[in-house]
């Protein structure tokens, strides 16, 4: 079976500034895999790349086999369809109420009575822990953590079988945030569900990721999290290996001083 | 291997063969729909040949099979369930807050929309007046230190309203101008009075279409920009970034707006006579062999000392209106993209529309002061 996710060569530039040179990797059916790297560093490019919202300036993506750099647009579109997207800050649509924003992608895809998409909204919104009464109100007026979890139930809305989440966990109480990582670990035991995630979030990368790649540099070093732990590069030691990184990855303790 | 749902003619079994993805819904769906409608007394429900569930699917069989029971219909599942439903039993299990009440319309709730929008209505233009004297108040304060009224940004605000604008304001005042010599040429032929449409030209200009026209030019353009661009802040949590440093609003984007629009509007308008009076001038020569020495002659007896400050005065004005009319809509936007596209619209035509009334008691007091 074709990697679910395959990035190859990959350089995008903006002007002069090289943000990635010739980054490659795949991710496999029901992996969790995890990119972090530095702010600037390129993670929300890199996800844009393989998003196929961004078309690298070299290099191919492929997702489930089909090389979306290749595709034009209408046959694009449709590849996009099939898998779920959440958004830094959330990206809800400020004019429809949280209902109208989950119940989008189902009402774009098909024609279902308003009573079946109700009952697959209150599903989604149950799934990712969000109270009913919710349903009505309007972005403006949901908390920060409740935007995150508004834009997770609408990538959920059509079960993909491929998420890309950027930064899932930033602004989420330490609940909310272990509760998504569970949801996270559920729909990938139960679905076979590949996750693609942007994240600093030391927590969620040591509790969901199967594999995760290093952004610097403009390169990528892939590997398990036991992996990049154990790696020399000055930055990950900095990343990884300062108080916090210490203190979320207990397993770090027996390479302290390598 | 392809989804399908069958049920019994007497909706007494239900069977699901295959997977069942999101998009096998459609086909599901009516299925159910008549299951709830005909509510059976027994169900038997058939999966020992389904395959893959979805959770979304699952979910409307776990629901319909949940209402069925609820509804006294005994249910039985042939063959091992889907997997989603040991989730979804989790679900539900944990029980979330009720729904909302929907709000009850009586048979005279048209009238308290009414009131509600009457007041509404009332409240803008109630906050409008209060900004004004906020602005102009804050403007007052400033007045004193040359820096408080922050130059650079009126500078800036000068260039992109009235500096960026001259070609556009230019073509308009001349093709405008073109079209009523034209229009009034033709009406002064049949009397050999021709040489009146100079006057016609002159007088029609520089007292009226050369401001209007750039007022409005100006409304569009930058009536627009301002309620955009507050707007966007606004939405940006920008606004209340400045108001946390101790900063105020009014100080920092209103004003240099305001000024950099009362600055730009006279020397637009002055572009805009100029080009005016050149089609004009161009319109005659062509129509009627009109010289360019005849054409200032003709000029200098139409005009009267206050022709041209009848109309310049009006400028700033119409600048203060539509600077005041932009930020104010733009500082009300909140919550959603909507309000934003609203509210600069509502930005445009409130400003165009003031400025042609503010133009009208201008008409009439010049009339009483015979200016």
């Amino acid at each position: 079976m074709p990697p679910v996710v395959s990035a190859r060569g990959i350089v995008n530039r903006f002007g002069p500034q090289l943000v990635h040179d010739g980054v490659g990797f795949d991710v496999h059916a029901g992996e969790v895999f995890g990119i972090v790297g530095g702010s600037g560093s390129g993670k929300s490019v890199l996800l844009k790349t393989l998003l196929g919202l961004r078309r690298p300036d070299t290099g191919t993506v492929s997702l489930e086999g089909r090389e979306i750099t290749a595709m034009g647009d209408t046959e694009l579109r449709e590849v996009k369809r099939r898998y779920g997207v959440t958004f830094q800050q959330g990206a809800l649509f400020t004019s429809l109420t949280v209902a109208e924003n989950v119940a989008l992608p189902v009402v774009e895809a098909m024609n279902l009575p308003p009573a079946a998409v109700a009952s697959l909204v209150e599903l989604r919104l149950r799934m990712v822990g969000l109270p009913l009464d919710a349903a009505a109100k309007f972005p403006a007026q949901l908390s920060g953590g409740m935007v995150k979890r508004v834009a997770l139930a609408r990538a959920l809305a059509l079960d993909p079988k491929l998420l890309f989440l950027d930064e899932p966990t930033a602004g989420l109480d330490p609940i909310a945030a272990a509760a998504l990582d569970t949801l996270l670990l559920y729909l990938r035991e139960a679905l076979g569900l590949t996750v693609v995630m942007v994240t600093h979030d030391l927590d969620t990368l040591a509790r969901t990721c199967d594999r995760v790649a290093v952004l610097v540099d403009g390169k990528v070093i892939v590997d398990t999290l036991e992996g990049i732990v154990a790696n020399d590069h000055p930055w990950i030691r900095q990343y990884f290996h300062g108080a916090r990184g210490r203190a979320a990855l207990p397993q770090l303790e027996s390479h302290r001083g390598t | 291997m392809n989804f399908q749902a069958t049920l019994s003619d007497a909706s007494d079994r239900l069977r699901l063969v295959g997977d069942c993805r999101m998009g096998d819904v459609t086909q599901l769906e009516p299925r159910l729909r008549a299951l709830r409608d005909a509510a059976p007394s027994a169900l038997a429900v058939d999966v020992t040949g389904a395959g893959a569930f979805d959770i979304g699917p699952a979910w409307l069989v776990h629901r319909a099979i949940a209402e069925l029971r609820a509804r006294g219909t005994r249910v039985t599942v042939e063959g091992s369930p889907p997997g989603p439903f040991a989730y979804l039993d989790g679900l539900v299990v944990q029980d979330v807050s009720t729904t909302s009440v929907p709000v009850e319309r009586g048979p005279l709730s048209w009238l308290v929309d009414l009131g509600q929008q009457l007041e509404t209505r009332a409240r803008t233009w109630y906050e409008a007046l209060i900004f004004g004297g906020r602005v102009i108040f804050t403007a007052g304060t400033r007045w004193a230190r040359l820096e408080g009224l922050r130059v650079p940004s009126v500078v800036r605000h000068v260039y992109e309203t009235g500096v960026r604008a001259i070609p556009v304001v230019a073509v308009i005042a001349f093709l405008i101008s073109v079209i009523a010599a034209y229009i009034g040429a033709q009406q002064l032929r049949p009397f050999g009075a021709e040489i009146y449409t100079v006057d016609l030209v002159a007088i029609g200009v520089l007292r009226e279409l050369g401001v209007l026209l750039t007022a409005i030019m100006v409304a569009g353009r930058s009536g627009s920009a301002y309620a955009a661009e507050l707007g966007v802040m606004k939405l940006n949590d920008e606004v209340d970034a400045l108001e946390s440093m101790g900063l105020n609003p009014l100080e920092v984007l209103v004003l240099p707006r305001v000024l950099g629009l009362v600055i730009a509007m006279p020397l637009l308008t002055v572009v805009a006579d100029a080009m005016g009076l050149a089609g004009g001038a161009m319109l005659t020569n062509y129509l009627f062999d009109l010289s360019w020495p005849q054409f200032v002659t003709r000029l200098n007896d139409a005009l009267a000392n206050t022709t041209f400050w009848a109309g310049l005065v009006k400028a700033p004005v119409f600048g203060l209106v539509i600077a005041l009319t932009g930020t104010l809509r733009g500082l009300q936007v909140r919550e959603s993209s909507r309000e934003l596209g609203r509210l600069t619209t509502v930005a445009v035509v409130q400003s165009i529309f003031l400025v042609i009334l503010v133009d009208a008691l201008f008409a009439v007091l010049f009339l009483e002061i015979d200016f």
